[in-house]
């Protein structure tokens, strides 16, 4: 670059000249008018879209705070009813959150550098760390629940230590840990189509019954306050907030933000790790709930909030609706013909992960089955390329690769 | 204005853009330079920089991606489990996964207290050959590396520890300013097996981050071999050579993997780390490394191969296609000032900017590329300060081989820290630099006797890596 010391007035002079005449080529071209509707649009599905992330994490709270309730009630009296209640309440609460997977990896509240991913919903996780396992014939008892000289007391602080500390599956927190421990190990074969039988005794007579009972409270307590941190971050309300920067920065840079969610979370995430990864490995490890055999809802939650992102539209496990604007509106004014393309390709997606046989460890290890899962893997991929080709058509270019 | 006035108007004009053109070039970013590895360069700054694939894969080499990701990712377990995919852990190992050691894909240290284990570091070991000099050997009883690790339940003692211990040594710049380097000392600890060969060599070494591997894998040969200056012939003190391999057909391949160029391919890498680092055995790798002494007859093993070639081959393209985050800032100002200095310094003689990749034999998307990897792949004597005194292959005691620089500044996002070279002695890019020796020693007193700015500069361009 040019330093200004450098300039004589002349060669100033010199610049500017040359500038009119970089300008004037440049305005050869017929100038597009400002089309003020899409550009209004754009705002309005920037919005509403930040709006029904708000309404997706706070049904997710809510689900959750009853999850706590139920394992709180259990922790106090640790009988069958209440495990069963417990358990109940973990699935109900996986129907909320489930959705709100199509706002991640775009570097927003939930997984930027301080972001509650990892804390919330990391899988796999190497059971084994958490609490005993059972391998044929022999259990092996090295999880943190059976040291209790290494780690006396299971805190909040404890376990937020030692999630991910030293291995990227040594996860110790989040709702994969909960189900580990309200289920225990899927070691029945996939055609009984059983989910994990932790007995009742790993909480009443066995030794280390009362060290379960606080990692299960404890554990709880930080979803809770890692769900109450997304809230306060999409509040439309509060101000000052990533809700008020989301929705006060750059359309262009907010969609890209919001294609970027849905693109990698279809083609890359769903497609390739969580289902295409398990279908060739037919392995139950891969599987993203695989204790209580729950992997099918994560799945098809997951593909819903894809759908709900791309309509504007939400309704949540309260009842509660939002119905703005989604991505699907803006196309119809740019690209009408790929609008229903793609909207389309939305159905098709969600037909196919809705006919996967369940649960989901039968779907990948049964013959007869596999080609199910197969076409589930192909309509996701093919949506996440059209959500690739609809960012495109509004002139935004995003990678739906998954950061590994 | 008359029209002859004006004229010279514009011949001024003309003559100081040409004018201030000429000064200005060699502070000028080159077309495409942020891009490290052509198409297959990603743009992404976060802990998750090293993680991407390339994105030019094909769909269904994408879901293959994942699948070997979730080899690479996950924890094997001991034989026999439910989990038939992952079990042959050990009977020794260093680490349950790749991710143990490569963690976020990224770069490994030293431990930082005696006993932290999966920090990314380990040592290596062999004895010379008492009848080949130019061979090596494993210690007899503790192999070619020390596993700080082994399987419970099956009488398997682990091999035994080692403690690192720092010599701090100073040093000044010309300008008057100091610096601190610290070498480290390896003593091992509770040696399980008996004592270690007298004439034992140690070298310990971190994990290298998986960045770019694949179009490394596919620079052609002859652009490799035309870098190679082994007698000097150019007098430029810098002499390059290649390692060999002798593979099992008797034909020797030019090493490219490893810090000292030990491995000509990704396969071989990716098998040997396998069998070495978690006592897994492959096809390319069927021997499995038995403790020593221990009647091995009740120690489960994971099917033999306990990985199968399918599943290895998945672990070597999700190796092969991570892609390469781009550069940072490569137009301000003070980053093409360290460019500069980096060329003037000599630099570039071994961490070769720019190559153009031919035709990988498998993955299209990393063929004919032009990538900037900084390196040469070739072998470099590197000084005393730096040697570890262990032959390897044609790899003497004091040759490493260059490694690439890609993404060396991004560590600090990844993985949390700015440990550099072989051992992660370095504490960061300047101590790692003060360390050059041997060929790179001129390159060194170069960087020795800069001014501040102009060291500052030269850090500012290396961290745009």
């Amino acid at each position: 670059m040019f330093t200004l010391k450098t300039f004589t007035r002349k060669g100033a002079l010199c610049l500017m000249l040359s500038t009119a005449m970089l300008t004037f080529s440049c305005s050869d071209n017929v100038e597009i008018p400002a089309n003020e509707e899409l550009d209004k649009l754009q705002l309005t599905v920037v919005e509403d879209y930040a709006k029904l992330v708000h309404a997706n994490y706070d049904n997710a709270l809510q689900d959750a705070l009853a999850l706590q309730t139920a394992i709180n009630t259990f922790v106090m009296d640790p009988t069958q009813a209440h495990l069963d209640a417990a358990k109940t309440a973990w699935l109900a609460s996986r129907e909320s959150y489930g959705p709100s997977e199509a706002f991640r990896f775009y570097a927003g509240p939930i997984d930027d550098d301080n972001g509650p991913e990892g804390n919330l919903n990391a899988w796999p996780l190497d059971e084994a760390y958490i609490d005993y396992v059972v391998e044929g014939e022999t259990v092996y008892a090295n999880g943190i629940v059976n040291m209790p000289e290494e780690y006396p007391t299971i805190t909040a602080q404890l376990l937020t230590d030692l999630n991910e500390d030293g291995g990227e599956e040594n996860v110790s927190l989040g709702y994969h840990a909960l189900e580990f421990l309200l289920w225990g190990q899927d070691l029945t074969a996939p055609e009984e189509k059983l989910a994990g039988q932790r007995p009742l005794t790993d909480f009443t007579t066995d030794q280390f019954a009362s060290r379960r009972l606080d990692y299960l409270k404890v554990t709880t307590e930080i979803l809770i306050a890692d769900l109450q941190g997304l809230v306060a971050d999409w509040s439309p309300t509060s101000g000052g907030n990533y809700y008020a920067s989301f929705v006060s920065e750059l359309p262009a840079t907010s969609l890209k933000n919001i294609f970027t969610g849905i693109g990698i979370l279809a083609k890359a995430e769903l497609a390739g790790e969580r289902i295409f990864t398990a279908y060739d490995n037919k392995n139950q490890e891969d599987e993203h709930s695989c204790f209580s055999d729950n992997t099918h809802r994560d799945i098809i939650l997951n593909a819903e909030g894809l759908s709900n992102v791309f309509y504007g539209k939400y309704k949540g496990t309260d009842g509660k609706e939002i119905s703005g604007k989604g991505i699907y509106d803006l196309l119809k004014i740019t690209d009408p013909a790929l609008a229903e393309q793609v909207s389309t390709q939305v159905t098709t997606a969600l037909e196919k992960v809705n006919a996967m046989p369940v649960p989901f460890d039968f779907a990948i290890s049964d013959e007869a089955s596999r080609p199910k899962v197969l076409e589930a893997v192909v309509e996701l991929q093919q949506l996440g390329d059209e959500f690739a080709a609809a960012a495109s058509a509004l002139d935004i270019t995003i990678n739906t690769a998954l950061p590994e | 204005m008359t029209t002859s006035k004006r004229f010279l108007w514009v011949l001024a004009c003309v003559f100081m853009f040409s004018c201030n053109h000429l000064s200005e070039v060699q502070f000028q970013a080159e077309e495409g330079e942020e891009l490290s590895a052509g198409q297959g360069t990603i743009f992404d700054t976060s802990e998750n920089a090293f993680s991407l694939q390339i994105p030019t894969l094909s769909n269904e080499e994408g879901l293959l991606f994942f699948v070997g990701n979730s080899l690479f990712n996950q924890n094997w377990v001991t034989a026999p489990a439910s989990t038939t995919a992952r079990d042959g852990l050990g009977p020794l190992f260093n680490a349950r996964s790749c991710s143990g050691c490569h963690f976020k894909d990224g770069r490994g240290r030293a431990p930082e207290f005696h006993g932290e284990l999966n920090a990314g570091h380990l040592i290596r070991l062999s004895i010379p050959d008492p009848f080949n000099p130019s061979r090596t050997l494993p210690d007899p009883h503790y192999g070619g590396q020390l596993q700080d690790q082994a399987i419970n339940g099956f009488g398997v003692p682990v091999e035994g520890g080692y403690e690192v211990d720092y010599l701090m040594m100073e040093g000044k710049f010309a300008d008057g300013s100091s610096y601190e380097l610290r070498k480290p000392m390896i003593s091992f600890v509770n040696l399980k097996y008996g004592p270690m060969d007298a004439k034992v060599m140690t070298s310990p070494r971190v994990a290298p981050q998986m960045v770019g591997l694949g179009f490394l894998e596919a620079i052609p040969e002859a652009d490799l071999l035309a870098l190679a200056d082994p007698e000097d012939r150019d007098n430029d003190g810098i002499s390059g050579r290649p390692n060999y391999i002798l593979q099992q057909d008797g034909q020797k391949a030019i090493g490219r993997f490893g810090w000292k160029a030990n491995q000509q391919d990704l396969e071989h890498q990716v098998a040997g780390a396998f069998l070495g680092d978690m006592g897994i055995t492959s096809d390319l790798k069927p021997s499995q490394n038995w403790p020593f002494g221990i009647d091995t007859e009740n120690i489960p093993n994971g099917g033999e191969p306990e990985i199968d070639a399918d599943d290895l081959q998945k672990v070597v393209l999700y190796s092969a296609t991570l892609a390469v985050p781009a550069r940072r800032n490569w137009q301000d100002p003070e980053v093409l000032k360290g460019k500069q200095i980096f060329m003037d310094a000599g630099c570039a003689g071994c961490h070769i900017p720019k190559f153009k990749t031919g035709t990988h034999p498998t993955i299209d998307g990393l063929s004919h590329q032009v990538i900037r990897p900084f390196t040469d792949l070739l072998l470099h004597d590197m000084g005393e300060g730096l040697a570890d005194g262990r032959p390897d292959h044609e790899a003497n005691g004091q040759e490493w081989r260059t490694p690439p620089l890609w993404g060396i500044g991004l560590f600090a996002a990844v993985n949390d820290h700015t440990f550099y070279l072989h051992d992660g002695r370095a504490r960061n890019l300047s101590e790692a630099i003060l360390w050059h020796g041997g060929e790179a020693e001129e390159s060194k007193n170069q960087f020795v006797a800069m001014s501040s700015d102009d060291r500052q500069s030269l850090l500012q361009f290396l961290n745009s890596l």
